[in-house]
């Protein structure tokens, strides 16, 4: 490269000037600008300073979180590729290799529901097809406020409908997730969507700009207005010029052109014809730029006005920053741009070579061959400030949760009333309503579907399997970052255990509400800490995830929200257990311990309209202990049965156990057991003590199941007996005791949630 | 058997039929859809999925793709032909079978397992089922809601063409089993020849008891059946 062109672009004639205001807008501070103006030696171009603006803000540069991810454990054997990719990617035996990531979509879902939830799984289908691995299955996690608003179920039922159009029809299973109704999501809604993608191991490739004079390919869909400064910002006055201004600033969602990018994108890749590959995500041509020159060490430099565009008269800055869907980032080895061609347009798409692979280490972009950006791709990439801010307790927390719940702990009314309500809550009812609008058996791989603990995908061709899930109770998290964010993990490593899996990394998608404020930066710290010693105990490396600060209207922020996505694999599918009973007559069996602890439960929610006291103590290595007795029992062949105790307590673990999956064909159990513990019965029935699973097996192999569990050093008894097909649920405490017939166990069970949204108007406004 | 699995853009079940095939023993090839001629196949398979988005209406679009005039000619001259979901869709839309598809009643995407009737036994599709036998099998569709005039259906069911039926477990036509609003609770219906089969359900998702079902596989194994008897 000759040196002259290292040199000052000029401003464009259309440009506004580059002043202090114009900087404060793009969201950089003073003293961040000046760091900028350190690494170019000189003053910025308007464009310049849009691509530094998208680079360094929160999504794409990490500064408020990336000292605090540094605390996490990223390694393990079976880690083939850590954070910093597209995705994680782990070992998972036979020469298979599994890609995987969470992702949220919060803010364009609370202005668009249905278009921001459809291209959240867009987005997370790209960063694992990217990788070369075949997207096999996605999980969704959700929240939202109360149902009782017309606004909430509106933007339920949107995010619904666009999660599952969009993944129906690229043709990916959805396997499970959770949701969760609380006013502490009342205006900000969370949609986090994870993808996992299984691989030969051999097939790997990486969103990296190797070998010089390698050509930049832009494949898929054109580029638009649409999206820009979704990574940034929405600013009025930088786009006084253009109609920008009156566009939607969320992204239009064609999973039918993202169906034909995976397919092209998984054939280019077995072609051989391209060296790396990334999603025009955040900050979309930009960031995959400037991160594939970066990763490997090379430069790039492209030409915008090559780029395919969906309308004439787009300027630099804003085909750099437009995060218009479904487009890629190809770079194809010197002399295989036809053969590129060849296979896009067998996929009925367009590929444009828009520049090439440099030695300079430049991010270089020009217009009509004449240069309007030209920074060093290093510093742009890996040279946003970092912070460490100050983290203090809110006091009103603190008071929360020191609350005096002791009046609470004895009953107000019938305890088979408060069951019912309970069971009945949107929270705890059947999910139905959702996963009945995904496809959850495409492509012929689900063994477990959405609804139990964990979606457990086989690996055809061998006699593996692969569990995934996602957790957070958001209530604890609250309450108690560093106990909630325990708890989080010790649910998704139980809900693997119980479908039969061994937990075995992690994702995250780190829901928070503005950094800058010092409670909110505490519930991070304190997460993240608690999740790298959960993360250590439990030997589950996170291999990437997402952050995602701001989530507050009006001053108001969310529950701190750690969602983890955990991945496990099953060694055999004969291991893959459900939380259904199976048998009549079948033991029951309570692994764990009871406590009098109601903190943050459901039923206080339910009965009382509180979210108090200190959330349930979680003991790790007692966790880890229950996961390999579990684990040990299922691969014995000695359990019919495992359930997780989470969300409404044992007494509704007990009940879904009865209940199976309540499909037409599937019949329904009877369950009777007796809990003598002497301990309110209230806590007993509803609270979310944790390290516990509720499992079963035949009489005869009860011993067996018990002796295990001593093994292990964990606390099991014999509480009851799975009853007769449409039997009663009956379940005693110390002198009193919740009893009802089978079938109105399960009407309030499967109208919880459904007999809100299917009701008259129920679709909200 | 040589049987081609059609894949049109959009199609997302090809994989699924392709699988299918092979498990009963059938020899599958993928077929592009620009790919103009069908010779030397002796079955052809229309997967599910959302071909071209289904942006103009389930199916439209693909039925002008350059494959379905070989598909039609297949047809019409007495070859099997299979329609799934989509494939359905499509043989509606290309007129090798009678009525529409509309939208679920429901208006909404439904996804889970429903249960079927075998309404006849004497076709090349379903000749290993007992008649009345009773199938558990997913559906996963948005558009599955079977509507025709009053005359195709006096005549569709005059002449028993309604192969398959949505039921309660116990074989019982109710409308809580109608998943989507279909005239008489239609799942499958076949040509007047008999030997092209459309059906929303998806027997190729219901082919191990691992993953919830094995009753699909009968669709396949009858059909493999009817065609090497064809051969000898």
């Amino acid at each position: 490269m000759p040196q002259d062109l290292v040199t000052s672009p000029l401003p464009r004639p259309t440009d506004p000037p580059v002043t202090p205001e114009l900087v404060a807008d793009h969201g950089l501070s003073p003293e961040e600008y000046e760091r900028v103006l350190h690494v170019m030696g000189r003053e910025l171009t308007f464009t310049e300073l849009g691509v530094f603006s998208a680079m360094w803000s929160e999504h794409c540069g990490y500064k408020n979180s990336r000292r605090l991810l540094r605390l996490l454990p990223t390694e393990a054997p079976w880690v083939i590729q850590g954070p910093g990719e597209n995705a994680g990617v782990i070992d998972i035996g036979d020469g298979y290799a599994l890609a995987f990531k969470i992702e949220s979509h919060n803010h364009p879902s609370a202005v668009e529901p249905y278009q921001g939830a459809a291209t959240g799984v867009g987005g997370i289908l790209r960063d694992i097809f990217t990788m070369g691995a075949r997207p096999i299955a996605v999980l969704d996690s959700l929240r939202f406020g109360d149902l009782d608003s017309p606004r909430v179920r509106y933007l339920f039922s949107g995010v619904v409908a666009g999660v599952g159009d969009y993944g129906n029809c690229v043709g990916i299973p959805n396997i499970g997730g959770e949701v969760a109704f609380d006013r502490g999501y009342e205006g900000n809604p969370l949609v986090n969507a994870l993808c996992i993608g299984l691989m030969k191991t051999e097939d790997l490739i990486t969103a990296s700009a190797s070998g010089v004079g390698n050509t930049l390919m832009a494949v898929g869909a054109r580029t638009g207005r649409d999206g820009i400064h979704g990574a940034t910002f929405a600013s009025e006055e930088l786009s006084r010029d253009s109609d920008e201004a009156s566009r939607p600033q969320v992204q239009v969602g064609d999973p039918f052109t993202e169906k034909l990018l995976l397919e092209a994108s998984l054939e280019l890749i077995a072609s051989g014809a391209i060296t790396g590959i990334q999603d025009m995500g955040a900050a979309g041509i930009t960031s995959s730029a400037s991160e594939m020159a970066g990763r490997a060490g090379n430069g790039v430099e492209l030409d915008v006005a090559l780029v395919p565009v969906r309308e004439p008269g787009m300027t630099p800055y804003e085909i750099l920053l437009s995060e218009s869907q479904e487009r890629m980032l190809v770079v194809a080895e010197k002399g295989q741009e036809d053969e590129v061609r060849r296979i896009l347009e067998k996929w009925e798409l367009e590929a444009a070579v828009i520049g090439r692979v440099t030695d300079d280490g430049r991010f270089r972009v020009l217009e009509g061959g004449v240069v309007v950006a030209d920074i060093p791709a290093l510093p742009l990439t890996q040279g946003c400030p970092t912070y460490e801010r100050e983290g203090v307790e809110s006091e009103e927390v603190k008071a929360l949760r020191s609350a005096d719940l002791s009046a609470h702990a004895t009953p107000s009314g019938d305890l088979t009333e408060l069951f019912l309500r309970v069971l009945g809550s949107p929270n705890v009812a059947n999910k139905r309503w959702i996963y009945h609008q995904y496809d959850t058996t495409v492509r012929t791989g689900t063994a477990v579907r959405p609804g139990g603990d964990a979606g457990v995908v086989r690996i055809r061709g061998t006699r593996r399997g692969v569990a995934a899930t996602t957790d957070c109770n958001g209530r604890f998290t609250y309450l108690d970052p560093r106990r909630g964010t325990l708890a989080a993990m010790a649910e998704a490593a139980r809900n693997l255990a119980c479908a039969g899996a061994l937990p075995t990394a992690i994702t995250n998608c780190l829901n928070f509400g503005n950094p800058l404020k010092p409670h909110i930066y505490y519930q991070f710290r304190e997460a993240v800490r608690a999740m790298a010693d959960a993360c250590q105990a439990f030997e589950t490396p996170v291999t990437g995830g997402n952050v995602s600060f701001y989530n507050e209207t009006d001053g108001k922020a969310v529950y701190p929200t750690p969602v983890i996505g955990m991945v496990g694999v099953v060694e055999d599918v004969d291991h893959i257990t459900r939380a259904a009973f199976r048998n009549p007559g079948d033991a029951v069996v309570l692994l764990g311990r009871n406590s009098a602890e109601l903190g943050g439960s459901e039923y206080l929610y339910v009965t009382a309209g509180l979210v108090a006291g200190e959330p349930p103590e979680v003991d790790l290595m007692a966790e880890r202990r229950l996961q390999q007795a579990v684990l040990a029992m299922i691969q014995a062949g000695a359990l019919h049965s495992a359930h997780d105790c989470s969300d409404g307590g044992l007494a509704v673990t007990l009940a879904e156990s009865a209940l199976g999956s309540a499909d037409p064909g599937d019949a329904s159990l009877g369950v009777e057991v007796t809990l003598d513990d002497d301990l309110p019965p209230v806590a007993v029935l509803f609270g979310e003590a944790q390290g516990r699973v509720v499992v079963s097996c035949a009489p005869e192999r009860l011993d067996e199941v018990l002796r295990l569990a001593a093994d292990h050093d964990v606390p099991a008894r014999s509480i009851g007996a799975v009853g007769a097909p449409g039997g009663a649920l009956r379940i005693r405490v110390r002198g009193a005791a919740v009893e009802l017939p089978g079938e109105r166990v399960r009407d309030t069970w499967l109208q919880g949630l459904s007999g809100i949204m299917d009701a008259p108007h129920a679709a909200g406004a | 058997m040589k049987m081609a699995v059609i894949t049109f853009p959009g199609s997302n079940c090809d994989y699924d039929l392709y699988k299918a095939v092979q498990q009963v023993g059938g020899e599958a090839t993928f077929v592009w859809h620009r790919q103009r001629s069908l010779h030397g196949y002796d079955a052809v398979m229309l997967p599910g999925g959302f071909s071209y988005g289904d942006y103009l209406r389930a199916g439209a679009i693909a039925r002008l793709s350059p494959v379905m005039e070989s598909v039609v000619a297949f047809a019409r001259s007495g070859g099997p032909v299979l329609g799934v979901c989509n494939g359905f869709q499509i043989l509606c839309e290309a007129g090798l079978l009678p009525g529409a598809l509309v939208r679920n009643a429901s208006l909404r995407f439904e996804s889970r397992d429903v249960h079927l009737r075998v309404e006849r036994q004497d076709t090349l599709f379903t000749s290993e089922y007992d008649a009345g036998a009773v199938l558990r099998v997913p559906i996963a569709h948005g558009d599955g809601n079977y509507q025709a005039d009053d005359d195709t259906l006096e005549r569709l069911e005059g002449e028993g063409r309604v192969v398959f039926r949505y039921v309660d477990p116990t074989g019982t036509v109710t409308p809580d089993a109608n998943p989507n609003g279909s005239w008489g609770n239609i799942a499958g219906i076949v040509s007047a020849d008999g030997n092209v089969l459309g059906m929303m359900p998806h027997p190729e998702r219901a082919m191990e008891s691992l993953l919830g079902s094995a009753d699909g596989i009968g669709v396949f194994t009858s059909l493999v059946k009817s065609l090497s008897t064809a051969a000898v």
